[in-house]
């Protein structure tokens, strides 16, 4: 490829691409010698997990960055020679989309026609068709910074069509918004790829976006380890997917025994089932496969985008993810006491910040050993309602009981109950891994000999050994994320709580998270977890779907989904359902 | 070129809006500097008023009584009278007097016989400079009450003949007259650095100047947008602060207008340069926040001879203190405020600031990229 002649067609080469990061002495190759082109007229995904390099190669292509190495051609023009001749001709949104929150959208609109020099006649047109497109034409005096998530990032790539670009380039532009505003940016982007003719690059972690792009380019650790159709990619899975149920037999035990079988890659729960991938297209058998469940049932699936992930990540590298877990976890110090089988109740919860409610009447109930989601998109209220379990924040109105104590009179004594993993791990980045360990061990007040033997668990038992000197900021995410978990577990408490436990991890993590998670559930652990994953809900015994503060659904996910299966969508996503729940209590709310 | 002026209103007015919508900034233009005006105009002085002072006499006789008087009539004393010399040395100890004047068995027949002052005076010295300026007043008392005492006996004045002195520039000896002038170049290095290291920081934050570098807008443009609105803001805050010096604290202003205002553009433009400095380096808010009061404003504080005199500075800091901008605009301002135009003192000190504005300035614009690292 490198040797590949000019080609009008492509929008965007990039010939060995390298770009070294530095930071405190230790040398970061965000972008591996990457190679490869971007058709004009189609959307192109970039896809990879958080760290793959994928941001860093965007600022690259947008002139922001200078490479090390290689060189980048847009629209056939060297971006590294003659940036401004390149910026002239693109559309770049940033993460954070490039809003000013204190400018309305009249306003941040104006703004960006004056920056691309967009003749003041051919505004107004321009403006109606964009607000028209993104829906925001009734907001247009509302302060950018009091739009919702989705509305920001449709403002931002609006901004950035004031002027169209013939390539757009966006880098996570559906991270932290709900999925109903998900696929409206995607019938955007469908729509300017279609009738405008518009190229645009499109960076993702979500893996299930591939699906809806041209061509894919996938990215891990720096480096480009696939490019192809996404319908390619799946193709060479074909026959190797198969769902595994029976009915004597618990799905998480299924999943333990599943994952470790030879001539599987990957095993992942889907609602009462595990979804396995084979190493080759033969049909596995049920007998060799599961000699002592009489009653298992193997039915072929169609292979899915992040099949064939797995597959190439398991091919190639490791991941820094988890290591499966060596030993059982151990049991629950004691059963929770009082409170019977229901170790968490939570009534009529309701928490207000001024006249805005961020929880709204929140009842459910959790039973010992189950795994329970709070699922929904940013500030549907998870976080909040999460800081009141914790006893961190308390709740306006309403009760809370955590293994058996009422977190308005014995909020710290449920606290020693309660492991707890926050968002983005909450570790102390200027120590190391086993500075961490022996402060949060003495932050539960462990002593001497208890002590000493919880932290070399925690060392054997997250294989923290080969890092145990290392500074936690600069470890891989993966590591980061056994490290959080093994903190919180460090009292041997009786009900976890993980907030956005998977939150930019890579997919293998992710897998061997979950698998921790689930033999924590077996052990007797209660787990209650939030995520923005629809897909990490099919891990869950039942979950509670939240939206604006208030529970739209409870249920376990075959039962949500179960709710929507029709003729026309024989087999429901948890996204479809989210998305009809949402948009069933929009419905409601204007009725 | 006229791309360029739409651009650059573009963002002009951008800039504005955010201005008129965000407290914070007016908050750092216009409130700081009234804030600081009163806690120097009203709460610090370096004048002695009213300093409790012990005063112990031995042998209470008509002299005694006559200097003890003076003393009292003073307005920079409140004498209190103790019986021994022990107790007032208590009363010192515990901060109920800063001084003590010690007027012995033998005052009487020394201060006749005009020889050594047979006074002794204690001070506190925990604050060296208030300690010497309470000798000093102490000091100026004794000999304007010899030389009356002289006067009223018909003798001739006592040798050593009392040190005659005129204070020029600053007839009432007032700090706050000498304070508030540099005070203004506090508030002018607080508006023009801080200000616009923090603005930047905050456009670095969110994600913004990100987005406006792939924009067509051209690096000179984007730095012109930051400098022309806080440069408007800092001559606001500067007018602000001069017409409250002059009303609310009577400050004298002996000078020009338009050399005061030709000053302060000058050293604004070195402010802004060294805000756009730090907003090169620093791409956070509390990171930039953090760099511009160390470089900047303390600097500006401790060695610009706003407080202390940079006359008594050791040489090597004083050597130093030729780097610190608010330094050469301390000096101008004392002078344009409280001299007039003394071109001698204006001239060298404006040439300096114009230097520094153009050294700031053009590292800033040359080390300025359209990129991210």
């Amino acid at each position: 490829m490198a040797a590949a002649p000019e080609e009008p067609s492509a929008a965007l080469r990039l010939d060995r691409v390298t770009r070294v990061f530095r930071a405190g002495g230790r040398r970061v190759v965000a972008v591996d010698e990457v190679s490869g082109r971007v058709e004009r007229g189609a959307v192109t995904g970039l896809i990879g997990p958080d760290g793959a390099g994928k941001t860093t190669l965007m600022r690259l292509c947008a002139g922001l960055l200078l490479p090390d190495g290689g060189r980048i051609a847009v629209l056939g023009i060297d971006v590294t020679q003659a940036p401004a001749a390149a910026q002239a001709r693109i559309g770049y949104m940033p993460q954070r989309f490039g809003l000013y929150e204190d400018l309305s959208v009249q306003e941040n609109l104006d703004l960006y026609a004056e920056l691309q020099g967009v003749p003041a006649a051919a505004r107004g047109p321009r403006y109606d068709q964009l607000l028209h497109m993104t829906g925001l034409g009734r907001f247009t005096g509302r302060l950018a910074g009091r739009l919702s998530g989705g509305m920001k990032q449709k403002l931002g790539l609006a901004c950035t069509l004031v002027r169209a670009p013939e390539l757009l380039f966006l880098d996570e532009p559906t991270v932290g918004v709900d999925p109903v505003s998900r696929r409206e940016l995607w019938a955007i982007v469908d729509h300017l790829t279609r009738s405008e003719g518009m190229t645009v690059l499109l960076s993702t972690s979500y893996l299930d976006e591939a699906e809806r792009c041209r061509a894919v380019l996938l990215m891990h650790e720096g480096r480009l380890i696939g490019a192809d159709d996404p319908a390619r990619f799946t193709a060479g899975l074909a026959g190797r997917s198969f769902h595994v149920a029976a009915r004597d037999f618990s799905k998480r035990r299924l999943h333990e025994r599943l994952s470790g079988a030879t001539g599987i890659i990957d095993a992942t729960i889907q609602g009462a089932q595990v979804r396995i991938v084979t190493e080759t297209a033969a049909p596995p058998s049920a007998a060799a496969l599961l000699p002592d469940v009489p009653d298992a049932r193997i039915v072929a699936v169609p292979p899915r985008f992040e099949d064939s992930f797995i597959a190439l990540l398991k091919t190639g590298r490791r991941a820094g993810g988890m290591p499966p877990a060596a030993s059982p976890p151990s049991a629950p110090a004691a059963p929770a006491a009082g409170g019977g089988d229901e170790v968490i109740v939570v009534r009529d919860l309701t928490r207000r910040f001024g006249s805005f409610r961020a929880v709204d009447n929140v009842s459910f109930s959790v039973r010992k050993g189950e795994i329970f989601g709070l699922l929904g998109a940013n500030g549907a209220g998870k976080s909040t309602t999460f800081r009141m379990l914790c006893g961190l924040l308390p709740p306006s109105d309403g009760s809370l009981r955590v293994a058996g104590f009422d977190l308005g009179h014995a909020a710290a004594a449920a606290r020693g109950r309660v492991g707890y993993m926050a968002q983005k791990f909450s570790l102390y980045g200027d120590l190391s891994v086993m500075q961490n360990l022996r402060f949060f061990s003495s932050a539960y007040r462990l002593k001497g000999e208890r002590r000493r033997r919880r932290i070399a668990w925690a060392v054997e038992e997250f294989a923290l050994g080969p890092v145990s000197s290392a500074t936690s900021r600069d470890l891989p995410l993966g590591y980061k994320q056994r490290l959080a978990l093994a903190c919180a577990l460090m009292h041997e408490p009786d009900i976890l709580f993980l907030d956005e436990p998977t939150s930019g991890v890579d997919p293998l993590a992710r897998r061997e998270f979950w698998h921790r998670i689930n033999a924590l559930a077996e052990a007797g652990v209660t787990i209650l977890v939030t995520t923005h994953f629809m897909e990490e809900a099919e891990y869950c015994d039942r979950l509670v779907i939240m939206a604006d503060g208030r529970i739209l659904a409870t249920g376990d996910s075959e039962s949500l989904k179960e709710r929507l299966r029709s003729k026309e969508r024989p087999d429901p996503t948890m996204e479809d359902a989210f998305v009809a729940l949402i948009e069933a209590a929009g419905a409601e709310r204007a009725a | 070129m006229r791309d360029s002026l739409g651009r650059l209103r573009g963002l002009l007015r951008k800039e504005f809006l955010q201005i008129l919508r965000d407290p914070s900034a007016i908050a750092v233009a216009f409130l700081l500097p009234a804030f600081l005006l009163l806690i120097f105009g009203f709460g610090v002085s370096l004048d002695a008023h009213d300093v409790p002072v012990g005063v112990v006499v031995d042998r209470p006789d008509a002299l005694a009584a006559s200097f003890t008087g003076k003393l009292a009539n003073s307005p920079y004393f409140q004498p209190r009278p103790f019986a021994t010399i022990g107790e007032a040395e208590k009363a010192l100890a515990a901060h109920e007097v800063t001084a003590i004047v010690w007027l012995r068995e033998d005052f009487t027949r020394r201060a006749l016989s005009g020889g050594e002052a047979p006074l002794g005076v204690i001070v506190n010295g925990t604050d060296a400079n208030s300690a010497r300026i309470i000798e000093g007043y102490v000091q100026q008392a004794w000999a304007n009450w010899l030389q009356a005492e002289a006067a009223e006996r018909g003798a001739p004045p006592p040798t050593p003949v009392a040190v005659q002195q005129t204070v020029r520039f600053n007839p009432a000896v007032s700090s706050r007259d000498y304070l508030i002038p540099g005070l203004i170049a506090m508030i002018m290095t607080l508006t023009g650095a801080l200000l616009t290291a923090l603005v930047i920081a905050r456009e670095w934050e969110r994600g913004t100047l990100e987005a406006l570098m792939v924009t067509r807008a051209t690096i000179r443009e984007i730095l012109l947008a930051k400098l022309l609105p806080y440069f408007l803001l800092g001559m606001g805050g500067m007018a602000a602060s001069v017409i409250l010096a002059v009303t609310v604290f009577d400050v004298p202003f002996h000078g020009s207008l338009a050399v005061l205002t030709a000053t302060s553009a000058v050293f604004l433009l070195a402010a802004l340069g060294m805000g756009l400095l730090i907003s090169s380096v620093a791409r956070n808010q509390f990171v930039a926040g953090q760099i511009a009061i160390i470089t900047t404003f303390l600097p500006a504080f401790i060695l610009s001879g706003f407080i202390f005199d940079i006359g008594s500075m050791p040489a090597a800091v004083r050597l130093i203190t030729h780097v610190v901008a608010a330094r050469y605009f301390v000096a101008i301002l004392q002078t344009v405020f409280l001299a007039g135009d003394v071109w001698a003192v204006i001239l060298p000190n404006a040439l300096a600031l114009a230097v520094m504005a153009a050294i700031f300035l053009g590292i800033a614009r040359l080390s300025a990229r359209k990129r991210l690292d």
